[in-house]
C-alpha cells in the first residue's frame, strides 16, 4: 500500500484538495439521497384515499327535534340541539382524548364516561379535564330540506341555524 | 446402559460433521470451556468466565434472565397466534373468538401470550428498579443503562399494539383515547396521529399498521437492542458487583474490573 501521507499536499488556504472536495461531494449526495428517502417514506405512509365515513350526515326533516331538545347520534357522533334562537350541532367527540360523551337528560348536561368531563349543552366545559369546548358544526338546509352537518367543518359558536 | 449411550455420544462429537459445526472440540479443561463460548454466535455474547457467585440467585434475581424468558415466549405463542389471526375489520374479532372457543389449545396460547406480556412489563420494571437501587447503572454502565430504556420504551410499545389487535370495544377505546395523546406533540401532533392511524380514526389501516408494528418491526427491533444489551454486559465489565459485599470485595481484588476478559 503506497504511503498516503506522500500524496498529500496541504492545499492554501480558503481552497480544496481533491480529497476533501470528493469527500464533500459525497457525503453532500448522500445527505440528498437521505432527505429524498425521508420525503418518499412520509409521502408512502400518509394514505391519499380514506375509507372513511364521509363527513357530513343528512339528519332529516328539521321538524323531528322538538324545541328544546338536545338529540344525541351516536352513528355520526353528533347532538343536534333545537332551542328556542335556532339550530346547532354539536360534536359529541371529547376534546380530553377522544371518548363519545353522553346526553344527561335529568341534570342537562353532556359527560365523558371516560375521564370525567363535564360540559353545558352548549359545548362550554364546566368540569374535568377537557382543555376545550365541545366543536359546534358547520349545518345547513339542503335543498330537499334536510337538516345537513359537516363534522369536519367547525364553526364560531353561538350561530344558529333558523329555518 | 451409560456406558454404550457415552461411547455413542463419543462417536457423534468425534464426527467431522459435528467438528464442523462446534470447533471448541472434546475435553472439560478452562481453554475447551472457553472456546464453547467464545465461538458460538448466540453465547459469544456474554462473558467467556463468570464468577460461580454471580450466577446464583442473589446477585441479579434473575430479573433479566427472567424478562428474557417471557420474550421468548411470547415469540412462540405470538408466531402461532398469527397462524389463525387476520388483521383485517371485522374478521379480527372473529378470529380471536375463534381461538378462544374454537381453536384446539387457543385458549391456552392466547392467554400464554396476554399472560407473559403483563409479566413481561412487570419484569422489565423490576429489573430496572433492581439495577437503579444497586447503582449498577454507573459508569462504565451508563450506555447499557441507556439501551436498557429503549428496551423498557419497546416493551410498552409491544403491549400497547397488541391491545388492539382483538377488536373489542376495550381495545378500540383504549387505542382512540391512546392515540389521542399523540396529538398533544406541539406542531405536529396531528400528522403523528395520522400517521400512526393511517387515517383519522381507528379504523381498518390502523389496525393493519398496529398488526405490523407488534408482529414485525417492534420485535425486530427489540431483538437488535437485546442483543446489543448483552453484548454490552462483557464490555461493560460483566455483571455488576456491588461494592459493599464484604465476599465480593475480597473476590474482586484479584481481578480488577477493566482487566477481566472481554
Amino acid at each position: 500500500m503506497p504511503d498516503e501521507k506522500k500524496h498529500e499536499t496541504s492545499p492554501p488556504a480558503g481552497e480544496l484538495n481533491r480529497r476533501a472536495f470528493f469527500a464533500k461531494i459525497g457525503l453532500g449526495s448522500l445527505g440528498i439521497a437521505a432527505a429524498g428517502t425521508a420525503g418518499f417514506a412520509y409521502q408512502f405512509l400518509s394514505p391519499n384515499v380514506l375509507y372513511e365515513p364521509s363527513p357530513i350526515v343528512n339528519m332529516g326533516k328539521p321538524e323531528r327535534f322538538a324545541v328544546d331538545s338536545v338529540t344525541m347520534d351516536s352513528d355520526s357522533a353528533i347532538y343536534v340541539v333545537h332551542t328556542a334562537e335556532g339550530f346547532f350541532a354539536l360534536s359529541e367527540i371529547c376534546t380530553h382524548l377522544g371518548c363519545m360523551t353522553v346526553w344527561n337528560e335529568e341534570l342537562g348536561i353532556i359527560k365523558c364516561p371516560c375521564h370525567g368531563s363535564q360540559f353545558t349543552q352548549d359545548g362550554v366545559v364546566i368540569a374535568g379535564p377537557a382543555p376545550k369546548p365541545l366543536p359546534w358544526l358547520k349545518t345547513w338546509v339542503s335543498d330537499e330540506g334536510d337538516l345537513m352537518v359537516d363534522r369536519s367543518t367547525t364553526i364560531h359558536p353561538m350561530q344558529f341555524l333558523r329555518v | 446402559m451409560p456406558g454404550k449411550t457415552d461411547k455413542i455420544l463419543e462417536q457423534i462429537e468425534r464426527s467431522r460433521v459435528w467438528r464442523s459445526i462446534f470447533r471448541s472440540g472434546r475435553g472439560g479443561s478452562p481453554l475447551h470451556r472457553a472456546l464453547a463460548i467464545q465461538q458460538n454466535v448466540f453465547l459469544h455474547l456474554f462473558s467467556t468466565k463468570v464468577r460461580k457467585r454471580m450466577l446464583g440467585f442473589n446477585a441479579t434475581w434473575y430479573l433479566g434472565a427472567l424478562t428474557l424468558g417471557t420474550f421468548l415466549i411470547l415469540i412462540v405463542t405470538g408466531v402461532l397466534l398469527m397462524l389463525y389471526y387476520h388483521p383485517s375489520v371485522p374478521q379480527a374479532y372473529a378470529d380471536m373468538k375463534d381461538l378462544q372457543f374454537v381453536v384446539s389449545s387457543g385458549l391456552f396460547l392466547r392467554n400464554l401470550h396476554r399472560w407473559s406480556a403483563q409479566v413481561m412489563v412487570f419484569l422489565v420494571f423490576a429489573h430496572m428498579f433492581r439495577v437503579f437501587y444497586r447503582g449498577a447503572y454507573r459508569p462504565p454502565r451508563e450506555f447499557n443503562w441507556v439501551v436498557g430504556v429503549v428496551l423498557l420504551l419497546i416493551t410498552l410499545l409491544l403491549s400497547y399494539t397488541g391491545y388492539l389487535l382483538p377488536w373489542d370495544q376495550l381495545a378500540y377505546w383504549a387505542i382512540t383515547v391512546g392515540s389521542n395523546l399523540s396529538k398533544a406533540v406541539p406542531l405536529v401532533g396531528d400528522k403523528i396521529h395520522f400517521l400512526l392511524l393511517g387515517g383519522n380514526e381507528v379504523n381498518a389501516n390502523a389496525l393493519l399498521r398496529f398488526y405490523v408494528l407488534h408482529c414485525l418491526i417492534l420485535p425486530l427491533a427489540a431483538l437488535l437492542f437485546i442483543a446489543v444489551h448483552f453484548w454490552r454486559i462483557r464490555k461493560d465489565g460483566g455483571l455488576y458487583v456491588h461494592q459493599s459485599d464484604p465476599k465480593t470485595l475480597a473476590a474482586s481484588k484479584k481481578v480488577a474490573p477493566e482487566k477481566e476478559a472481554k
